[in-house]
């Protein structure tokens, strides 16, 4: 049988995702997150009139929160039906190192948890540093033209 | 290219088990399971080490059952799921039996029969053997895909992983369900690189084994209760049928798959079915082999499926292949 019959073949029977429901589902839940998030930044507002402080604040606190869910093994249940919704926020970068550091514990804190915390997570940091970088030198050059 | 193989000598299944874990316990053959430990640990610290008790406790129910020593075994054929089979050789080491490694991915139930009865018809002074496979979800995950804990989705066509094992003691007694035929699978291209079906990937290999021994051996597939596959899944499954509808009509009335056999998928999330080498021995051990000791069927073909691939060969692009190897097992009632 050539390849182009088998993937035929595998496309015929393979199920399809259902992308409405699931794209319904994560924006109920992404904006969810979003929402709670602008309350706290209200909250954190409030408390302390600093605006910056107020979002980094924010941002700890929807960490904190993701970390210990996945920690007592409730995020991937909440995911599992949430997909983007939870996974694009920083909730599903959290969820991504404190689930890999679970996982490497039982191979030691140097090369199991050290070596391995980011192996998941890892694109993110390195891309979005990569991207900074060039972000930083776009700004750089238009405010030496002074075109910012 | 002759590929099937008769054995001469009477070799049978004298005494086997079957273990499994939580999932497994809640799935329709759950009550058949000779022992299941809802925890997926089996008292172990990692899930690497319990894959590994999962199969030696398998094996003691297997000896005892049939009130044999670990002594008494001449050779042990078994392999599990992990790189480098480490949960095997971790668990099974104690019992100082001679000891064959073997990895055939998900099809290393039917890969550890066909040795051993290779073995055990050329040796004939050879008495007892043993064949032990295992599996493991956690270990598996870990392994192939995205830690535990991790947050995501998986595809409809994505099957889950067991955490299963059997143990099979082959002997010379007539009175228990006899290996006949065997014959090695060929490595067949998978025709994808989604290790999210692989189920589709292996039924090309399934379909390739399930061909040739008909053709060559000339029986119709009638002459079957079953045509057994290790853990296609739903998406196999199909796949396969819809290829056997084609190429050898009737054959696909006989088929039935472990994976879709373990769980029942209405209500438990396996999306596509069960997979890994732990499906095809525990359910050969908890449902095909009574249905044979007992005579309610008369004879199967077993052919544990396997992925053959690696996290970095997908990576890579290359594709998924298949192997399918093949045993022929006998009632011994209806014989």
């Amino acid at each position: 049988m050539k390849n182009s019959e088998k993937q035929l073949l595998i496309k015929k029977h393979s199920p399809h995702s259902n992308i409405v429901k699931n794209f319904l589902i994560s924006f109920v839940f992404g904006g969810l997150i979003c929402g709670v998030g602008e309350c706290l930044f209200l909250l954190y507002k409030s408390l302390t009139g600093d605006t910056e402080l107020s979002s980094l604040l924010v941002t700890l606190t929807l960490i904190f929160i993701a970390s210990i869910l996945t920690g007592i093994g409730v995020f991937d249940r909440i995911a599992k039906h949430a997909g983007a919704g939870t996974l694009v926020p920083v909730t599903g970068f959290a969820n991504a190192v404190v689930s890999e550091a679970m996982d490497s514990q039982s191979e030691g804190y140097v090369l199991g948890v050290g070596a391995k915390i980011f192996t998941v997570a890892g694109p993110v940091i390195l891309f979005g540093t990569a991207c900074g970088v060039v972000y930083g030198i776009i700004y750089f050059l238009l405010s030496f033209f002074g075109a910012v | 290219m002759k590929r099937v193989i008769k054995v001469k000598n009477n070799i049978s299944i004298i005494s086997h088990a079957s273990v499994g874990g939580g999932e497994e316990r809640r799935g329709p053959l759950g009550d058949k399971l000779d022992f299941c430990d809802p925890s997926d640990t089996f008292g172990q610290s990692t899930f690497e080490v319990a894959e590994g008790e999962c199969g030696r406790i398998a094996l003691n129910t297997a000896l005892t059952k049939a009130n044999l020593s670990h002594e008494d075994l001449e050779l042990l054929v078994a392999g599990d799921l992990q790189n480098q089979c480490v949960g095997t050789s971790l668990s099974l080491g104690s019992f100082g039996i001679p000891f064959l490694g073997i990895y055939g991915a998900c099809s290393t139930c039917t890969e550890a029969l066909l040795i051993l009865s290779a073995f055990m018809d050329s040796a004939t002074d050879m008495q007892y053997g043993g064949a032990v496979t295992t599996s493991h979800n956690s270990a598996a995950e870990r392994q192939f895909r995205t830690p535990l804990e991790y947050g995501g989705q998986r595809s409809p066509s994505a099957q889950w992983t067991a955490t299963a094992g059997g143990a099979f003691l082959l002997g010379r007694d007539k009175t228990k369900p006899l290996i006949t035929e065997y014959m090695p699978g060929k490595i067949v291209d998978g025709g994808t690189l989604d290790g999210s079906n692989m189920g589709a990937a292996m039924s090309f290999a399934a379909a390739d084994t399930i061909i040739s021994y008909f053709n060559e051996t000339g029986r119709k597939p009638s002459d079957f209760d079953y045509i057994v596959t290790g853990d296609l899944g739903r998406v196999g499954s199909d796949i396969l049928e819809d290829i056997l509808s084609r190429e050898l009509p009737g054959a696909e009335c006989f088929h039935r798959d472990c994976g879709l056999m373990l769980y029942d998928t209405s209500r438990q999330d396996a999306h596509s079915g069960a997979s890994g080498c732990g499906t095809s021995a525990a359910v050969l051990s908890a449902y095909f082999l009574p249905l044979l000791e007992s005579g309610k069927i008369r004879r199967i073909l077993l052919l544990s499926t396997g992925a053959l691939m690696s996290p970095s060969s997908i990576l890579q692009g290359q594709n998924i292949a298949g192997i399918a190897p093949l045993i022929r097992i006998d009632s011994p009632i209806s014989s």
